[in-house]
């Protein structure tokens, strides 16, 4: 047999490959170039654009209150963050105390939001690597957290509850006890996540050593995050630059130091546990008075740069807020997560199989919109 | 010896994922939380801030409270909302008043931000709860919220 291969002419040679934009596997338009050597890949070259819309553009023509809710259509699953970044960077600019209730109130909503993106990502990444049962028991907590959030603000997923000032209105009367409900409906739930996928030897194999990424790639590519703690690289912004109740609460920064898929996995694990922690310290003692500081109809931010960073599910968003003065920012940027987190895919996933790229792009908890504005 | 130590381990964490997916199969009628719909649609209730779309309630006598001053308009950042206004003579004091011809709300653009809610000093505009927005031809997203004969609440001032 080997004698036909090495009289014939046939030999092996690079080639390209789409990976997306209709990829299940992408979660979203997103499309990857892959060249690739029989099944070794060589290089990915994600190729962005499919759903941009804009945003930093349309932020332009938008006055300080109509850009927050652009900001829902931006990390769909982190949407209460996104508001609150823009919030906050509009009242550092203004230089506008909100009261603590306001700051509370935000740090709950924050960390149930981060609960629902976590749930969310675990039950897609179980899909990925072929556990489909995770899926059904992910999307059945999240559901609990968005009913939470549907009963106070109003919608499931674009919330908009954020307004530069405070809240847009109070929380709703059942939102203390709903929320208590889940934590002590997730206790008993999240353990089951580790028995069902975390010891699995599949699940094992999978993850392990694929998509290493040490400290100093992670810290040079400008990953934030699970993706950076996953790596040792200590960035969490709720803990170095602390805003809203943040500086109230004691929680860990969890940090794990194989660089791995299954080390970004556990960081999130482990952080749900944190997040359930710091609602718990707050839920029982969140301080009486109102929601909003009156602002005037049209803000008008003063001259000058303004620049806030918030931790979203998916790691650090900036929001850069150049003014000149009148009542549209002259130019707004967001420095989103997933966009540095998607940069480096190329360089973890140089050298592995397809199978391996999607576990590793799966433990990116890559959100499309975000990437492409 | 290891590749038989593999393949009890595999089993092993296999029975003990599928522990938790059996334990659900036996129980899954007590914890189900998926919802007949559409065969719930009478007692399917949302949340009263649930963001339908945007009403303008009238009371009995068809009388609304909204006075036209297009705050809405203004705080809508897409352009859903257009108000047709005129000053008409108002019938008590007998001088020009500002009145809405028609309040036009395009629910086919709306982001159900809420701005327009939060901006209305009259409480004029308020969310409904209704949850099939979807219609056979777009124009038909196109509102006009006051019902047609219908007049300012006396009193009402912004």
């Amino acid at each position: 047999m080997d004698t036909t291969i090495k009289n014939s002419n046939l030999k092996s040679e690079e080639y390209f490959i789409n990976m997306g934009p209709q990829h299940p596997a992408t979660h979203g338009v997103l499309r990857l170039l892959l060249t690739i050597d029989g099944e070794i890949i060589k290089k990915v070259e994600p190729d962005l654009g499919y759903i941009h819309r804009s945003i930093e553009k349309m932020c332009e023509r938008d006055s300080y209150q109509q850009i927050v809710h652009l900001t829902d259509r931006m990390d769909y699953l982190s949407s209460h963050i996104n508001n609150e970044a823009v919030c906050l960077t509009v009242e550092k600019a203004l230089e506008l105390e909100v009261p603590e209730r306001v700051k509370v109130i935000r740090t709950i909503i924050g960390e149930l939001t981060r609960i629902a993106s976590h749930t969310l990502w675990w039950g897609v990444m179980g899909m990925d690597v072929g556990a489909l049962t995770t899926y059904f028991y992910g999307f059945r907590d999240r559901e609990l957290i968005n009913d939470i959030f549907e009963e106070t603000c109003g919608a499931r997923l674009t919330m908009n509850y954020n307004i530069p000032g405070g809240l847009m209105f109070d929380i709703h009367p059942n939102f203390v006890k709903r929320t208590k409900d889940f934590i002590a409906h997730f206790k008993t739930k999240l353990p089951e996540y580790d028995t069902l996928l975390t010891g699995n030897v599949i699940f094992q194999k999978r993850m392990k050593g694929v998509g290493m990424l040490t400290k100093e790639d992670a810290i040079s590519f400008g990953a934030s995050g699970p993706v950076g703690r996953g790596s040792g690289y200590s960035c969490d912004v709720r803990k170095h630059h602390s805003y809203s109740a943040y500086d109230k609460v004691n929680f860990n920064e969890i940090l794990k130091t194989e660089g791995d898929s299954f080390a970004r996995y556990q960081v999130r694990i482990e952080e749900m546990w944190e997040s359930m922690s710091i609602i718990e310290q707050l839920i029982d003692n969140i301080p009486e008075g109102d929601v909003q500081v009156a602002t005037n109809a049209v803000i008008k931010l003063p001259k000058g740069e303004f620049y806030q960073k918030v931790e979203t599910a998916r790691g650090e968003l900036g929001v850069y807020i150049n003014s000149t003065g009148t009542k549209n920012p002259y130019r707004l940027k967001f420095r989103s997560p997933g966009f540095s987190n998607l940069s480096l895919l190329n360089h973890i996933a140089v050298g592995g199989k397809i199978g391996d790229l999607v576990a590793s792009m799966a433990t990116l908890d890559l959100v499309i919109p975000d990437i492409d504005r | 010896m290891s590749y038989f130590g593999d393949i009890y381990k595999g089993i092993k964490t296999l029975l003990t994922g599928m522990s938790v997916t059996g334990k659900y199969f036996i129980t899954a009628r007590k914890g189900a939380i998926t919802q007949q719909y559409p065969d719930n649609r009478e007692t399917l209730k949302m949340f009263e801030r649930f963001r339908g779309e945007v009403v303008m309630p009238h009371d009995e006598n068809n009388e609304h409270r909204c006075t036209g001053c297009q705050k809405c308009e203004i705080a809508c950042p897409n352009g859903s909302i257009e108000i047709i206004w005129d000053r008409q003579i108002d019938e008590e004091t007998g001088k020009k008043k500002k009145m809405i011809d028609q309040h036009i709300y395009h629910l086919g653009m709306c982001t159900m931000c809420g701005l327009c809610i939060e901006a209305c000093p009259t409480d004029a505009i308020l969310w409904a709860q209704n949850y099939e927005n979807s219609v056979y031809d777009r124009s038909q997203l196109t509102k006009v919220l006051n019902q047609s004969g219908s007049k300012l609440k006396a009193g009402v001032e912004d």
